[in-house]
């Protein structure tokens, strides 16, 4: 590798939505601060690991038309997330795979075949300056760095093997990048199941629903039979990532990582952690279902009219 | 104190008064100040709800919080933060009809009011200033704006809103102020967090 004046890439094509994230601002919730942070956490951080980087590093996280960088210096790049085919100069490359690229290099991730996001990771990492401890862009609130556009510049590390670690939760989850078919989320009795009307969560396991075109960052917006629920709303509560909210006209709102920190329409249902990946990749018109975690039974859900102590 | 799962790694604990929220999120901290439940990412007071996300062990938690005892609050529990809020809303009228007063008299009832920050949420640094309850709670507009102003001081329920940036709302705007309720660039970056009390100082021109 030669050195070069600049340690940095250059955006030469933004695609639909590229946005620079790492693993978010945790711990400021009570400040109606969103969690934020790469949707598909494994692939964020597998792009990380095959580059050198601490996991947590700041990445580039692309929306279904990829994204192409070209390189302001020699760097080693990974390309992780939503199936897409990849090119050096218009060489192909693999993903899930470390690429070197020379100094005025083309990377090029072209549109997703599955999956939404890619994730592009770079050596040294994204140098970005960091708001409440996070580099991500925010896209609720608009605090970090702003979407990215043709021609931006950003400035690459060197981070260090342990900056940026706070807040992730480095575990072996399964990649969620790219799986096709139909998705079925694992999801866990919400604070409001008790707001089903009828059968209760089980309508939830039989039911079919389709990912809207107005999903995002904030929130998958899904469409199907609308469930049955009590009227009302709720004073304001707050919300986890994973959260199902059944809306007043019976459609569902899942929340994603830019979701606000309360809301008040009754949470029926959570998303286990380990599907959230799933959700991050889940294009507009993938049909969903859902299955109750092992161990649950919806004939307890819901259980008498008062809501159990302990569960 | 009734415990609702929130999936597998989070517990909603429900009060019944926004009093008993207090008392909770206060002990709270001041267990995790000393230690206690060290994986918690978040910890969210709100009306009459605590949030604690990041729980490994959702069953030990909540005997935890059952073996606890509850202190009132006593009301001097955050700092006291001025706000400067010229009563020119386009709202006045509305809210004076809902009190039954007339329209110049919201500006002398709202700032003579007892505020303390409940909680925040909606966006970063917008407070829920509870103050209201005892007859002086607020219904929304039916229909919302599109976009108040950043800066505007607005009711709903038993709460005094202000708005960091411009956003949509159906909250009742009675005024407006200059403080900058959000700044990344500051520390703390809210202006207004739980526990804060608010004086609200009429500077209608």
């Amino acid at each position: 590798m030669t050195g070069c004046s600049e340690q940095a890439i250059r955006i030469r094509r933004a695609g639909a939505l590229t946005t620079v994230q790492d693993c978010g601002r945790p711990g400021y919730a009570h400040l109606g601060v969103p969690r934020s942070g790469a949707l598909d956490a494994p692939a964020h951080h597998l792009a990380n690991r095959l580059v050198g980087n601490a996991p947590a590093a700041p990445v580039l996280e692309t929306t279904l038309t990829g994204a192409a960088v070209s390189a302001e210096c020699d760097v080693i790049a990974a390309v992780t997330g939503a199936q897409a085919p990849v090119r050096v100069d218009g060489q192909a490359a693999r993903m899930g795979a470390a690429i070197t690229l020379r100094r005025g290099q083309l990377l090029e991730v072209r549109s997703a075949t599955s999956g939404v996001r890619s994730y592009l990771a770079f050596s040294g990492g994204l140098a970005v300056p960091r708001v409440l401890g996070s580099a991500s862009a925010d896209l609720l609130s608009g605090l970090g760095p702003a979407r990215l556009a043709d021609g931006d510049v950003l400035q690459l590390g060197p981070l260090d093997g342990t900056d940026g670690l706070d807040g992730c939760a480095l575990g072996e989850l399964p990649a969620g990048g790219g799986v096709p078919g139909p998705l079925q989320l694992v999801i866990h009795p919400g604070p409001r199941f008790d707001w089903l009307a009828g059968r209760g969560l089980a309508a939830l396991e039989d039911g079919q629903w389709t990912v809207s075109p107005d999903s995002n960052r904030v929130a998958l917006r899904l469409a199907g039979a609308p469930v049955r629920r009590r009227r009302g709303e709720l004073a304001s509560e707050g919300l986890v990532s994973g959260a199902i909210q059944a809306l007043p006209d019976g459609h569902l709102v899942l929340f994603l990582a830019d979701h606000p920190t309360t809301g008040g329409y009754p949470v029926i249902a959570v998303v286990d952690r380990a599907s959230l990946p799933a959700c991050a990749q889940a294009r507009p018109g993938s049909e969903i279902s859902f299955r109750l975690a092992s161990g649950i039974d919806r004939h307890d859900w819901p259980p008498p009219p008062d809501p159990p102590d302990v569960w | 104190m009734r415990f609702r799962p929130a999936g597998p790694g989070a517990l909603l604990v429900e009060v019944d008064s926004l009093a008993q929220v207090r008392a909770l999120h206060a002990r709270i901290e001041r267990e995790r100040a000393a230690g206690w439940a060290p994986g918690l990412s978040d910890v969210i007071p709100a009306a009459r709800t605590v949030l604690l996300d990041g729980v490994a062990d959702r069953a030990a938690l909540a005997a935890d919080l059952r073996s606890w005892s509850f202190e009132p609050c006593p009301p001097a529990a955050g700092q006291v933060v001025e706000i400067a809020c010229r009563y020119d809303g386009p709202d006045l009228s509305d809210v004076a009809r809902q009190w039954a007063v007339r329209p110049e008299r919201v500006a002398d009832i709202h700032s003579a009011l007892t505020h303390e920050v409940a909680f925040c949420g909606f966006a970063p640094g917008f407070p829920y200033i509870a103050g209201l309850s005892g007859g002086r709670e607020v219904t929304r507009r039916d229909r919302p704006r599109p976009a108040l102003p950043a800066g505007s001081v607005a009711l709903a329920d038993e709460y005094t809103g202000i708005y960091p940036r411009t956003s949509p709302g159906g909250w009742q705007i009675i005024g407006h102020t200059d403080a900058v309720m959000w700044d990344a660039s500051r520390d703390p970056a809210a202006l207004l967090r739980p526990g804060d009390r608010v004086r609200f100082v009429d500077v209608t021109p």
